[in-house]
């Protein structure tokens, strides 16, 4: 789960992480009065949204006094802002924070994270600060600071020193990092974090370290402890269709294609998406109904699936264990006349109780083509495609 | 011959009382898996059919010699029964359970890094040697016992179609394990190669793949420096959207990492048959292991 920069600066200030003053604004009177009541201008105005590289889409500026702050907050509430992670489609603002503006005198990188090789959490810390961290590592690698910390013992002194002399800072500096590096980490376990990144981490005039930006994923897998990160959720930074599957506990993801799939199981699903690639299609989704799915759980996927009007032909590709055929094609049949189905489909069905749930397709009367095996599933999508 | 289990092996279920625990376990059991015990905590005494419900593992493992426990417990809960099977001591754990939270799973594989246990999964479907044992969820009917493959793979559907299309090309299975599609999980796709490898009765190994962090990438350098035994590699996900988790907790790319271009290009440069259409597995593997 993501949440907004402001959620993380508010867990970063509980923790006792510096961040510039300021708050967040849903119109352009809230903004202009958090504005006023900063230490002076020139203010920071920044764009909310789940997606990064908001600087240079017009999503940061700076306001040297207020009428600039109502006019920059005026433009950026409800424009949709494009970014090279938000996708063609963009995503709309909906909130900003405004934020005192910092003396820099230096940009650092900072992030936490769970390293799976080594099963431990990794700390990278870099001298490159407001950079693309992948290409400092691989451009410059000894800029780059990294400190292993096993879960079990918790970061030790000496690890916050290997991250702090590590980074050559002046020694006025050094202690005020290790105390951040270690309320970090606490709250980067605290709260089951799966990526905790600040970019930039600055050190300012007045030798101060300040984190300007906040990034923080959490484990979904974790979030049923975690009743306090669950209430940041915004279900308007997710998409419709996605927030729809997940009451139903569909594995849902849109994507821009015009071929909809429907699976089970998650690796299947991606490789169905690169079967329907294969066949000269785009997948219109990724759509995973899990291995103990039931007729009514499959009714809702085959709903949701319609729902997307880019959507021209549907392959369904069921490998039955738990989930027996019989079960599926009754799903897919109750579904389809529920939504009065004119789209053609492919089904591909192997596995527990295929014959019966063969039959039930066959004998529904309905325009559903039948796939004998994945060869023969891809060139019927193919020729779908076509039309 | 095949690895890390036989018809030898007795299994204790730890949360066999529960809906999808005493399904499985059935299942297993009429398969032909040596299923000698259950543990539930505070319904020790009870039976669950004719097998034997405990309280702890390691009253399972005192009174019935089970070696190896097969775990069905609900995620909030899993970290700790894969702990206390270590500790009780079986030599093989396999966790079917989904959703275990990352941190508790780094945990877990501190603790059991330096006891002489092995750790399948967690989040998969578990391990079958064909006609001698199954301990996991897949359906047993699509495997044909007696080799000569060994199937490795991060996924559970996925390696079912891989294993049915084996099945129908008239290639038999030693062992198929899947290994899990979380972050964090216990054995790994070495493991598993190193142990067919020496395995005399796995000609060849088909493993299966797919996005998110770099597994396949260090297999690739294992298979390149020690397997002689040919191997098919599948990779899944290549039209998967980069920060999106695909399903798996592992299954997501992140900036220029875990894609699946660089896995099949390191598996290429090793030597592997990468099949790049799943619909033609079965064939390449037919004109490769006969």
């Amino acid at each position: 789960m993501n949440i907004h920069e402001y959620q993380a600066k508010e867990l970063f200030k509980k923790h006792r992480i510096p961040i510039p003053d300021g708050g967040v604004a849903f119109n352009a009177g809230s903004a202009k009065s958090i504005a006023e009541e900063l230490h002076g201008f020139p203010v920071i105005v920044k764009a909310q949204i789940h997606a990064g590289g908001r600087g240079k889409a017009g999503g940061v500026k700076v306001a040297k006094n207020s009428s600039e702050v109502v006019r920059f907050a005026k433009e950026m509430l409800g424009m949709t802002l494009i970014t090279k992670q938000t996708g063609p489609q963009g995503k709309t603002v909906n909130k900003i924070l405004i934020e005192s503006g910092v003396n820099i005198e230096k940009e650092l990188y900072f992030s936490i994270l769970p390293d799976r090789t080594s099963a431990k959490i990794l700390i990278i810390a870099s001298l490159a600060g407001g950079m693309d961290i992948e290409e400092v590592a691989e451009k410059t690698p000894e800029k780059i600071v990294k400190v292993y910390v096993d879960p079990i013992s918790g970061i030790q002194g000496f690890q916050l020193r290997k991250v702090a002399y590590g980074l050559n800072l002046d020694p006025s500096l050094t202690r005020q990092l290790m105390a951040m590096v270690r309320n970090l980490y606490e709250l980067f376990v605290m709260y089951d974090c799966s990526l905790l990144e600040i970019n930039p981490l600055v050190i300012t005039q007045e030798k101060q370290l300040m984190a300007i930006d906040a990034k923080i994923n959490f484990d979904d897998n974790a979030l049923y402890r975690q009743k306090e990160v669950i209430e940041y959720r915004d279900v308007d930074e997710e998409d419709p269709l996605e927030v729809e599957a997940s009451k139903y506990n569909l594995n849902y993801i849109k994507m821009d294609g015009n071929i909809g799939n429907m699976v089970n199981g998650a690796g299947l699903a991606m490789a169905t998406m690169d079967i329907i690639k294969q066949a000269g299609a785009e997948p219109a989704n990724f759509l995973d109904v899990g291995g103990g799915a039931n007729a009514e759980q499959v009714e809702n996927a085959f709903r949701i699936m319609l729902s997307d009007t880019n959507v021209k032909g549907i392959l369904i590709n069921i490998f039955g264990g738990i989930l027996r055929c019989d079960v599926l094609a009754t799903g897919v049949v109750e579904a389809s006349r529920k939504v009065g189905l004119t789209l053609p489909v492919v089904v591909r069905m192997e596995g527990t109780n295929v014959d019966a749930g063969r039959k039930i397709l066959s004998d529904s009367g309905l325009n559903l083509m039948t796939a004998t095996d994945l060869k023969d599933a891809a060139q019927k999508v193919a020729q779908m495609a076509q039309v | 011959m095949s690895i890390f289990v036989d018809k030898n092996t007795r299994v204790v279920v730890q949360g066999i009382t529960g809906k999808e625990g005493s399904f499985h376990a059935r299942q297993c059991i009429s398969y032909g898996t040596q299923v000698v015990a259950g543990v539930t905590p505070n319904k020790g005494g009870q039976m669950m059919d004719d097998v034997p419900v405990f309280n702890t593992v390691i009253d399972a493992v005192n009174q019935t010699d089970a070696n190896c426990s097969l775990i069905f417990v609900p995620a909030p809960f899993c970290a700790d029964a894969i702990m206390e099977s270590a500790d009780a001591g079986v030599d093989l754990i396999v966790a079917i359970t989904e959703g275990i939270p990352v941190l508790d799973m780094m945990k877990v594989k501190k603790y059991i890094e330096n006891l002489p246990v092995r750790l399948i999964g967690p989040n998969c479907p578990g391990i079958i040697t064909p006609g001698e044992a199954k301990i996991g969820i897949m359906p047993g009917n699509i495997h044909k016992p007696g080799g000569p493959i060994g199937v490795v793979s991060r996924s559970g559907t996925l390696t079912y179609e891989v294993v049915h299309q084996l099945t129908q090309n008239g290639l038999g299975q030693t062992t198929c394990i899947g290994i899990g599609g979380d972050p964090v999980n216990g054995t790994n796709f070495i493991d598993v190669l190193k142990a067919f490898q020496e395995d005399n009765n796995t000609q060849g190994v088909v493993m299966v793949g797919e996005i998110g962090g770099n597994a396949e990438e260090l297999a690739s350098e294992y298979i390149k420096k020690h397997m002689t035994k040919p191997v098919i590699g599948f990779i899944a996900g290549l039209t998967a959207p980069p920060g999106r988790r695909m399903g798996h907790a592992g299954a997501i790319v992140s900036g220029n990492s875990g894609t699946a271009q660089a896995k099949i290009q390191a598996m290429k440069e090793a030597d592997v048959h990468v099949c790049e259409n799943l619909g033609n597995l079965g064939n390449l593997a037919k004109t490769i292991f006969q």
